[in-house]
């Protein structure tokens, strides 16, 4: 075994970056435990048990990582779409290029904005949700994140909301670090579409708690920018009440590491949560999605559909759970990871599970890892579909069923218009 | 149009020679027919033909209107002009019927030196020829054979075939699993395709199909070779006698 730096020398170093760590306000008591939570962790390292297929040393390395930013003349994605920009760069908010926080049928403040207050509806949620989500496995850069943050956005949505609410992650620097957690709440019966995009920084550590509450619905599309070099961790903490509903899709493109973790609790009955991810690495790329889904209500549905394309030498790794608990009867329950290997020098490593403690349940799971299907490849160039673009067909192809969980047509157009950009680039 | 002179196929996989020197001329403008019995080799030379992996020619050759076919890709095989209807036509989620066709088109097309068909000429193509075959809208706009009947399968076949014009058109038992009223169907669609400067084989076990697409010329295929060349008469006998008969009389 090599020498592993002790991590709390370390994880000093990142806590002393902290500026305002004597503020009171809201979320002061929050903070100061979660660094106690992460202190008692310590960082990640890679004899953790769901840190042996990732390395996490770029994620917690003290110097502040360089990426180049990606020249492109995109279009901005989701640009044709009615929606409350709000827009980070480099992590910082920027009122220039964001829409008016007020004046829309839903709030939206910031974290930064609300530090001083006392009192704040968001202080039963933030850190709390990923507090709970510590156990039964260890999450300490989420905990990092609750204690540093700076920023990040409090959206509560009373009702129906007629607009999606975007965060747009720009940069600017080459070299820096993002902190930013965002907390929403869904109240009874309300509803919310939230949507982010961008590259965030060179180095990303990103937390996103959602309530929803009893009836409530939470659509949430994520893409994550397609900057070469850029580190990247997230959370999702969510805690669903009865006969909610929560949807999470996520797009990744590039990026030498992203690890995208999510963490959801059914706990009231006939609740809905669907988590999804669609991946195209291409080289120096490995993608790591690692979810955790607790059944503790009765008749909930949950499904984890995540497939990956892996080619040039990049590797996948998929890590999921369903744990049902005793009373949670009637769980029906799916998980499906797939990776389309387009060579013999990509990987995909996967590590599906299953516990269950409840004995009416439907529970199904299944990984595959292949390669193009040859018979499906003949038929289309058999029409005369050269041999790349057959591939790139199939390619979108393969991943339609995780774009697919997507609840929105004109954003499932979005995104595979998107991809279809990404193949055509590096076609041949 | 097509000329197969003395082909000889293994498989790549394992030492097994599956056609043993197949001769054959299909002159633009005529319907030969293939029957024989079941592993025959008929399906392998259809593959073989169009340019599927897996197989191995170590003898003999085949022209596509004097070109040589064998050194070429499948997709510069379907832009010279050659369409194979597939026995299985294969199911490919996540494709949408349309896309699939308008990028086939338009991949030949381009292939071709030819300028490519705009979106709504092609949309006014596609249903033309759709509604002849009874494929309707919704056919049009679901993945690639996804969820389509035998039946349904084998008329798409034929959408592409009549859509994408090809000079030399292969079917390899477009009759298996249809009814007689989609046999039919299928049948005018070919029909409605035959011209002089078009040649078609036809690959069947049955002699039904022949009743409504007339051949002009029945070859009997048995272990990886032909070896009886008729009229439609040829056709009749098999209908009556089956194989057992021609087979003893070649032996
Ligand atoms: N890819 C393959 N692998 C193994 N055997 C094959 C393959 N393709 C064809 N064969 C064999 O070749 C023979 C001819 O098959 P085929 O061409 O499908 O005949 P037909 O279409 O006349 O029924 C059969 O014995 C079949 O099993
Ligand atoms: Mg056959």
């Amino acid at each position: 075994m090599g020498f592993v730096e002790p991590n709390n020398a370390l994880l000093d170093l990142w806590l002393d970056r902290a500026e305002n760590q004597t503020d009171k306000g809201w979320s002061g008591q929050q903070r100061a435990d979660a660094r106690a939570r992460v202190q008692k962790m310590g960082l990640p390292n890679r004899r953790d048990e769901y840190w042996k297929y990732t390395r996490p040393d770029r994620l917690t390395e003290a110097a502040v990582p360089t990426a180049e930013l990606l020249s492109s003349e995109d279009q901005e994605i989701f640009s044709g779409f009615e929606q409350i920009k709000i827009v980070f760069v480099d992590g910082v908010f920027s009122p220039e290029l964001s829409d008016a926080l007020d004046g829309h049928d839903v709030s939206i403040e910031l974290l930064s904005q609300t530090r001083t207050q006392e009192g704040h509806w968001a202080s039963d949620i933030f850190g709390q949700l990923e507090a709970a989500g510590q156990s039964p496995v260890e999450r300490p850069l989420a905990a990092l994140n609750t204690a540093l943050a700076e920023d990040g956005v409090l959206v509560h949505a009373k009702g129906a909301t007629s607009k999606p609410v975007h965060l747009i992650y720009l940069r600017q620097n080459q070299s820096c670090d993002v902190m930013l957690h965002h907390v929403v709440k869904v109240d009874s019966g309300a509803s919310l579409s939230f949507l982010e995009s961008g590259a965030v920084g060179a180095r990303s550590n990103l937390v996103l708690e959602t309530d929803i509450e009893a009836a409530g619905s939470f659509h949430h599309v994520r893409i994550q920018g397609r900057d070469h070099q850029r580190l990247a961790s997230t959370h999702q903490f969510a805690r669903l009440r009865q006969e909610s509903t929560f949807k999470s899709f996520t797009l990744t493109a590039n990026g030498a590491l992203t690890r995208n973790e999510c963490v959801i609790e059914l706990l009231g009955d006939d609740g809905i949560a669907h988590v999804a991810g669609a991946c195209v690495g291409d080289g120096d790329f490995v993608h790591d999605d690692t979810v955790f889904v607790t059944h503790d209500a009765v008749g909930c549905e949950s499904r984890q559909v995540f497939k990956k394309v892996l080619r040039n030498g990049a590797t996948g790794v998929f890590q999921g759970k369903i744990l049902v608990k005793q009373d949670a009867q009637k769980t029906d329950g799916y998980q499906i990871s797939q990776s389309l290997l387009l060579d013999e020098d990509s990987q995909f490593l996967a590590k599906p599970e299953l516990e269950i403690y409840a004995d009416d349940v439907a529970c199904s799971h299944g990984s595959t890892s292949g390669a193009v299907d040859e018979d499906a490849l003949f038929y289309l160039r058999s029409r005369g579909v050269p041999k790349a673009l057959a591939t790139d067909m199939l390619t979108l192809s393969f991943l339609a069923e995780a774009v697919d969980e997507i609840d929105d047509a004109e954003l499932i157009n979005s995104v595979v218009e998107w991809l279809e950009g990404w193949l055509e680039r590096r076609r041949t | 149009m097509l000329e197969i002179k003395n082909l000889h196929v293994s498989l790549e996989e394992e030492d097994k020679q599956i056609l043993k020197g197949v001769d054959l001329k299909v002159e633009a403008g005529k319907v030969h027919a293939i029957m024989g019995p079941n592993g025959s080799g008929k399906s392998t030379l259809s593959y073989v033909l169009s340019g599927k992996a897996g197989y191995q020619v170590t003898e003999g050759s085949v022209t596509l209107r004097g070109e040589e076919v064998l050194d070429l890709e499948p997709e510069e095989r379907a832009a010279a002009g050659l369409f194979l209807a597939f026995q299985y036509p294969v199911e490919i989620p996540g494709v949408g019927n349309m896309t699939f066709l308008r990028t086939a088109l338009n991949s030949q097309r381009k292939m071709r030196g030819e300028e490519e068909m705009s979106a709504a000429e092609f949309l006014r193509v596609v249903r033309e020829k759709a509604k002849s075959l009874k494929i309707d809208a919704d056919m049009l706009k679901r993945p690639v054979n996804v969820g389509f009947s035998g039946g349904e399968k084998k008329r798409n076949e034929i959408l592409q075939m009549a859509l994408l014009e090809p000079k030399m058109c292969i079917l390899d038992e477009t009759d298996s699993g249809l009814d007689v009223d989609a046999m039919k169907l299928v049948a005018r669609g070919v029909n409605a395709l035959r011209d002089e400067n078009r040649g078609f084989l036809v690959i069947t076990h049955y002699q039904r199909l022949l009743d409504h697409i007339a051949p002009d010329v029945v070859h009997i295929m048995a272990d990886g070779k032909i070896v009886k060349t008729g009229g439609p008469e040829l056709a009749l006998e098999v209908e009556t006698n089956g194989y057992s008969d021609i087979l003893a009389e070649v032996a």
